[in-house]
């Protein structure tokens, strides 16, 4: 037996994987365990369960893969600060302590950490370091079930690439192309996240959400002095907009007189039709980038699968562009496409490529739905419930399916925990908070009263893999939402003209379709197919529903509120529960009614998460 | 010193002996870059180290 653990750590999102004889079996996020989102210390709880998890002590493991290359990383931030001196000393002065006293260091910072977990581990030479955007290939290439495919890998910045192409064949992978920073299509994101007033390496989702509500104005500005894309997508960023590489914010006062504003104060500045034009021109150059790139691709290398992972590829809007020009003939995106799906990638990488072992594609993929990480049985969770004084119902399966699929019927906000917990940033049926699709305040309900965010966000849809194509215009598996499509035109209900005429978030209030919850104002949908295989359980409740409604569509939307990583424990939900306007929750086999429950244990939960 | 000989064999196989100089400096007068450390990163850099 071979077991492999993969660490990620030390910049955005540290999670841990653990491979057994290349199989994968386990995976998580740090930010679930210490309730702190996107944390990036090291992932000490994840690596802890991964191996619990896989009944393994830390000195039984064969490999240990670090996701990136330290050296490397410091030899491109050195380079950069020589450069640009004088200019950059602020960044300098602040990077270098944190170099100079730790990250250096870093194979025996991890080997002391390592340690911690296992007093018996004693083996240095354990320790491997993958490269940051091989891992992303790796992550993205191994678990699809491709036996070739083109592999595109664009995020922020690894050690010097920002974009690389990589053609996978059976068990090898050899990265082609690649782009270098400061060129980056996810560092352009970010400078526009930021710009709108959002926060850099998280707000990029909200970004993507404002867009369908302005219109792309400033796209040929975008292109005419920003950036400089060539036919084949490959690009260059014009610096003098720019102040990442020296300073301590994205943009500079070039990049604000260019669109006439300065960037808004997220505490004082409301959002304008102003940010959502922007919104939309970014991702509007953004998607021609990728969809230039996806077509060079597949002219020059002539192989129809494409796989994607990198922060970029968590973009379905896109994804869905790809998929829509039909450039490919299968996609396939790795769930956790950020920084945590690294941890992965470097221990397949370390599998297939260093260890040379022979790889069989299998008919589905490799990520058992993305469900990797800790669950609960009903004793944890009945034992924990007592704990906390909650009042609940245990019920059989049938019953707990029954019964929530009446309660989303009649409108209620349900807290949806069972099995294992997702690996990535989103929310597949595993923690959840689901609610009806079909109902037209829905998306309001849930965005001011649950969970507590922007209401201008949309919510997607989980909708029963046989009926997709009905709902949707999209017939391909997208069981991790990484996928948009508009609905049906037979879904639609058409706006009026006076309806028409709305601008920005006042569209928002016209019902749109008959699915309204999930139904962005641009008739786009983040679609969740949901599959029997993967999770019969969550797959039973939508067929119950669509028994009960004729509509085999739900909300589903991640069980946290703003700023809040995604709930683990069952003491995670119940908090959760009790902190919002929930209105049910259903952690296993057990069922309780906000109502019910004493209100003594309510708790002022929002001021607990920063906002995000 | 297992640090030292792998930074060694880094430079070496990216053909990088220019940068040595400068790490050498930096690790001299680390302890006083150290010294003048603020405050955290302003939130809204992509943390590019």
């Amino acid at each position: 037996m071979t077991s492999i653990l993969g660490i990620s750590a030390f910049y955005h999102d540290s999670a841990a994987a653990i491979l057994v004889d290349g199989k994968i079996v386990a995976a998580a996020q740090e930010e679930r365990f210490t309730r702190k989102k996107h944390d990036s210390g090291y992932p000490f709880n994840a690596v802890q369960f991964v191996l619990k998890y896989s009944k393994l002590k830390l000195s039984e493991i064969d490999y240990i893969v670090f996701y990136e290359k330290p050296f490397l990383k410091f030899e491109r931030l050195l380079e950069t600060y020589v450069a640009l001196a004088p200019k950059g000393f602020v960044q300098f002065a602040k990077a270098m302590p944190l170099w100079l006293k730790e990250k250096l260091f870093q194979k025996k910072l991890l080997f002391d950490l390592l340690k911690k977990h296992d007093k018996k581990f004693n083996d240095e030479k354990k320790i491997y370091f993958s490269e940051h955007h091989l891992s992303h290939a790796a992550s993205a290439y191994y678990p699809s079930p491709f036996d070739e495919a083109i592999v595109l890998t664009a995020d922020g910045v690894g050690e010097w690439a920002t974009t690389t192409v990589a053609i996978g064949k059976k068990n090898d992978l050899q990265i082609k192309k690649e782009i270098h920073f400061p060129h980056s299509l996810g560092l352009l994101y970010s400078a526009f996240t930021y710009y709108a007033g959002f926060k850099v390496n998280s707000g990029e989702y909200k970004l993507m959400g404002l867009a369908p509500y302005g219109e792309p104005k400033y796209s040929n500005k975008i292109k005419e002095k920003l950036i400089d894309i060539k036919n084949d997508g490959s690009f260059r960023l014009n610096q003098d907009f720019f102040n990442y590489t020296t300073g301590l914010t994205m943009t500079n006062s070039k990049f604000h007189d260019l669109f006439g504003q300065d960037p808004r104060n997220p505490k004082t500045e409301k959002i304008t039709q102003f940010h959502m034009d922007i919104a939309a021109s970014i991702q509007n150059v953004t998607e021609e980038i990728i969809l230039k790139i996806s077509k060079s691709l597949r002219e020059e290398y002539k192989i129809s699968n494409l796989c994607l992972a990198g922060g970029v590829a968590l973009n379905c809007v896109a994804n869905g562009k790809i998929l829509e020009e039909k450039i490919f003939n299968n996609i396939w995106i790795q769930p956790a496409a950020g920084d945590a799906g690294g941890s992965l990638g470097g221990a397949l990488a370390l599998w297939y490529l260093e260890l040379k072992n022979e790889r069989i594609a299998s008919k589905e993929d490799d990520m058992r739905g993305s469900y990797l990480g800790p669950k609960y049985s009903n004793e944890e969770i009945k034992n924990k419930l007592n704990n906390i004084g909650a009042k609940f119902y245990e019920l059989d399966d049938n019953n707990i399916i029954n019964r929530t699929s009446e309660d989303l019927n009649a409108g209620k906000a349900v807290g949806w925990f069972q099995g294992r917990m997702e690996f990535g940033p989103r929310a597949l049926g595993g923690r959840s908070i689901l609610g009806d699709a079909r109902s037209p305040f829905m998306q309001k309900n849930l965005n001011l009263k649950v969970k507590y965010r922007e209401s201008f966000r949309p919510f997607a849809p989980s909708v029963l893999r046989e009926d997709v194509s009905e709902w949707f215009q999209l017939d391909v598996d997208s069981p991790y939402m990484l996928l948009v499509a508009n609905i049906n035109n037979n879904k639609k209900i058409e706006m009026s003209q006076k309806d028409k005429k709305l601008f920005g978030i006042d569209k928002l209030n016209i019902q749109r379709s008959e699915i309204p919850a999930v139904t962005h104002v641009d008739y786009s949908a983040r679609v969740q197919t949901v599959h029997e295989r993967t999770n019969p359980l969550y797959y039973k409740l939508i067929k119950k529903f669509k028994e009960k409604t004729s509509c085999p569509v739900i909300v589903n939307t991640s069980f946290n509120v703003r700023g809040e990583p995604i709930v683990n424990t069952p003491k995670d939900a119940f908090d959760c529960f009790m902190g919002t306007e929930l209105d049910i929750l259903v952690i296993g086999n057990y069922y309780l009614i906000k109502t019910e429950q004493n209100p003594s244990l309510k708790k002022d939960y929002t001021k607990q998460f920063e906002l995000d | 010193m297992s640090f030292i000989k792998e930074f060694w064999e880094f430079l070496k196989i990216r053909k990088k002996y220019w940068l040595l100089p400068i790490i050498i400096v930096l690790v001299l007068f680390g302890g006083l870059i150290i010294l003048s450390q603020g405050s955290a990163v302003a939130p809204f850099i992509y943390t590019l180290f």
